[in-house]
């Protein structure tokens, strides 16, 4: 049996389709990456698999027990972390985490104990008894892993857990949930943007674009389904009729693609094709504006599959952003 | 169970650290009880009326003279005399003087003559209370100028005996009712309107939503939490409401009981309207620009500050589904006449009903997804 199960699962906001009919499984005991830009669907997703939102078509089974049919036995079986930090910043750390174990109806005993630990295990012992709202946000979004985890779930989901944090604390939360999820068994479900973080710690990613699933395999696998093994990108002083020919029959060029007015260049053998890129440009009497030379990244594979860049996508989308996270029905 | 009271807990934590929640909740009632009970309570006083005698004959000066006593005693009106007609009707225009006592040439020869002689009163009538207590004080003054020296030997006046029921009510204490349930519906526009809005608003009923608490829990959870805090809203407004208002034997055991049971009822009925208004509001913006209207719609026409009986019919009907009209009635009942609770029983059953009602209808329209 998997830990998540989903089939066909679709949300419709009136004419507008936020998921897109998915299809995906996920095996237990692995960190699953859902990776996107801003309103790509992740969110909506995390939603109707926490049973927050109904789905408009299809269904997901969470440890076997359906969203919407035995929505109460989900609950009972995950752990949420929801985008935006719901700690209560009048309440102390201890007080939050004691107010939410009674909520999961958690006995006196195995409270004191259960929090106690998840305290220790996020570094969180020595502010047990300090208001919330004196947290750093690194030290909040420790708070709420240790919350989400006060009944022992065996599924955790994590919407975007290091947007907004610093560098440092975002690299904390991580090895936090590396640490958590190898001493606990659990199976984790992350959304998130950043692609080195993606890379690094999932098992799987699947890449979420305007509510569709565009790919979903390990980050190795994924990296080696994109033609080329060096990606190099280079702006030029203007573009001659045919240009797009002449750097696809450069040595070792696997694929060529223009964003804007780069063009990225999937190749073989970097090395090569740089140099007999250089002596193409002189030959042509062009100038180079820029070039550069680097290994395949999940950034590619990203531009591979949805023919766009991340970052372009979430600077349309900052636009969009709001304050009040609960409103952000389609994220 | 321990789920409501975890919500409860979360709430009342909350509270206790909010002081200034406790103080907007608590203590701006209080202060507006003793603004508005003594800016209405108090005797018009210090009037200042022109006096224009243009007969100037004893009568006349009798007249003055009685007025004089008014001005020195009473303190109703202060006396400013004028010789021309002009001067005083321009002081009346701006404001000077709130009314001219006019003392015609021919009013000792008629007064003498026996034909009935006549004072005119100009007042300035754009002020309804002043003008009332002019002319109150002016009848009496006249009433005192037509007594005979000698009384006659067989009195044949009928006249009225008022027996009061109960000791005088200053306008403060018979505001205090008001004030009382007014401040519990302040309570709930905050912990059930306002912050149950903003909660939604920052997530934290999201955070609410995933654990395994059920409908009913989270609404009683959310009503009772509400409900706490109006009541202890109400039991501040009756304890030291009643101390500063003067109401005799404030602390008595008995009435306090009485009135914590109408504490209870009225925080109830107030809360359940609040979450049925805010059930599916979501903007934190929705129930700050209602509550100023909700307030005087509620309040004014439950007859907390003026009598029932004057309103227009369309006013009586908002009279008789407002839940501040039977809780007014109820701490009136109890404050200023000591009743039982079986005086108040109709009160606390339309309380109890609202709320039935206002509760039922909430949980259909409440949704537990986003």
């Amino acid at each position: 049996m998997f830990a998540v199960e989903v089939e066909n699962l679709a949300k419709r906001f009136g004419d507008f389709l936020a998921v897109d009919h998915l299809n995906f499984n996920v095996q237990n005991g692995e960190i699953f990456g859902l990776l996107g830009p801003n309103g790509a669907g992740k969110s909506t997703l995390i939603r109707m698999l926490t049973t927050l939102m109904p789905p408009s078509e299809g269904t997901a089974r969470i440890d076997g027990f359906d969203i919407v049919t035995q929505a109460n036995q989900v609950r009972q079986c995950i752990g949420v972390i929801p985008q935006a930090m719901t700690s209560d910043l009048d309440l102390t750390a201890m007080e939050n985490m004691n107010i939410f174990a009674k909520l999961y109806g958690i006995g006196r005993e195995k409270r004191k104990e259960t929090i106690a630990a998840l305290l220790k295990a996020v570094d969180l012992e020595q502010w047990a008894d300090k208001p919330v709202k004196m947290f750093s946000g690194g030290m909040r979004r420790r708070l709420e892993i240790a919350r989400g985890l006060v009944h022992e779930p065996n599924l955790f989901f994590l919407d975007e857990p290091t947007t907004g944090l610093d560098p440092v604390s975002r690299v904390a939360v991580w090895e936090m949930l590396a640490k958590l999820k190898r001493e606990r068994e659990l199976t984790i479900l992350v959304t998130t943007h950043y692609m080195d973080e993606a890379d690094k710690l999932c098992d799987r990613i699947a890449i979420i674009d305007h509510g569709k699933m565009m790919a979903l395999d390990s980050p190795l696998k994924l990296k080696a389904s994109i033609p080329g093994k060096n990606i190099l990108e280079a702006g030029f002083s203007s573009v001659p009729p045919g240009w797009d020919a002449t750097l696809k029959a450069l040595p070792d060029v696997a694929e060529v693609k223009a964003v804007e007015s780069v063009f990225r260049i999937s190749s073989n053998n970097g090395p090569r094709t740089t140099t007999a890129l250089l002596e193409a440009v002189r030959a042509a009497g062009l100038t180079l504006t820029s070039l550069s030379v680097q290994s395949t990244t999940l950034d590619d594979v990203f531009v591979h599959y949805t023919g766009h860049q991340l970052r372009d996508t979430l600077q349309t989308a900052a636009g969009y952003s709001s304050a009040f996270m609960y409103e952000s029905k389609n994220g | 169970m321990n789920r409501i009271l975890a919500i409860i807990e979360r709430d009342l934590r909350r509270f206790r650290r909010s002081p200034t929640l406790i103080i907007v909740s608590m203590v701006m009632p209080l202060v507006q009880l003793v603004v508005l009970g003594y800016a209405f309570g108090g005797k018009v006083q210090h009037l200042k009326v022109g006096i224009l005698d243009q007969d100037r004959g004893l009568p006349a000066i009798k007249v003055r003279e009685m007025a004089q006593a008014v001005a020195a005693n009473a303190r109703t009106f202060e006396s400013i005399y004028y010789n021309d007609q002009a001067t005083a009707l321009r002081d009346l225009r701006d404001g000077k003087i709130s009314g001219l006592l006019n003392i015609p040439p021919e009013f000792s020869r008629k007064e003498l003559a026996g034909t009935n002689p006549k004072i005119a009163l100009v007042e300035d009538n754009t002020d309804q209370f002043a003008s009332s207590a002019l002319e109150g004080s002016l009848t009496q003054l006249l009433a005192a100028y037509n007594q005979p020296a000698l009384p006659a030997r067989l009195g044949s006046n009928a006249t009225l005996s008022v027996v009061e029921v109960y000791p005088y009510v200053p306008y403060i204490q018979f505001l205090l009712p008001g004030t009382i349930v007014l401040a519990i519906f302040v309570s709930a526009m905050i912990g059930g309107g306002i912050i149950f809005i903003d909660d939604k608003a920052r997530g934290l009923h999201e955070g609410y939503l995933v654990t395994p608490i059920r409908k009913f829990e989270l609404i009683v959870g959310f009503n009772l939490a509400g409900t706490a805090k109006a009541i202890l809203t109400g039991l501040v407004l009756v304890t030291l409401g009643s101390i500063i208002a003067g109401i005799p034997d404030p602390l008595n055991v008995v009435r306090f009981a009485r009135m914590m049971v109408l504490v209870v009822m009225t925080a109830l009925a107030l809360i359940s309207l609040m979450f049925l208004l805010m059930v599916r509001v979501s903007d934190p913006l929705v129930p700050r620009a209602i509550f100023g209207v909700l307030n005087t719609v509620l309040f004014f026409p439950s007859g907390a500050v003026y009598p029932i009986q004057a309103f227009p019919p369309w006013m009586r009907v908002i009279t008789a589904v407002d839940p501040f009209t039977y809780a007014v009635h109820g701490f009136k009942q109890l404050i200023l006449k000591n009743s039982s609770l079986t005086a108040i029983g109709g009160d606390l059953v339309y309380l109890a009903l609202f709320t039935l009602i206002s509760i039922s209808a909430a949980t259909l329209l409440f949704r537990r997804t986003l």
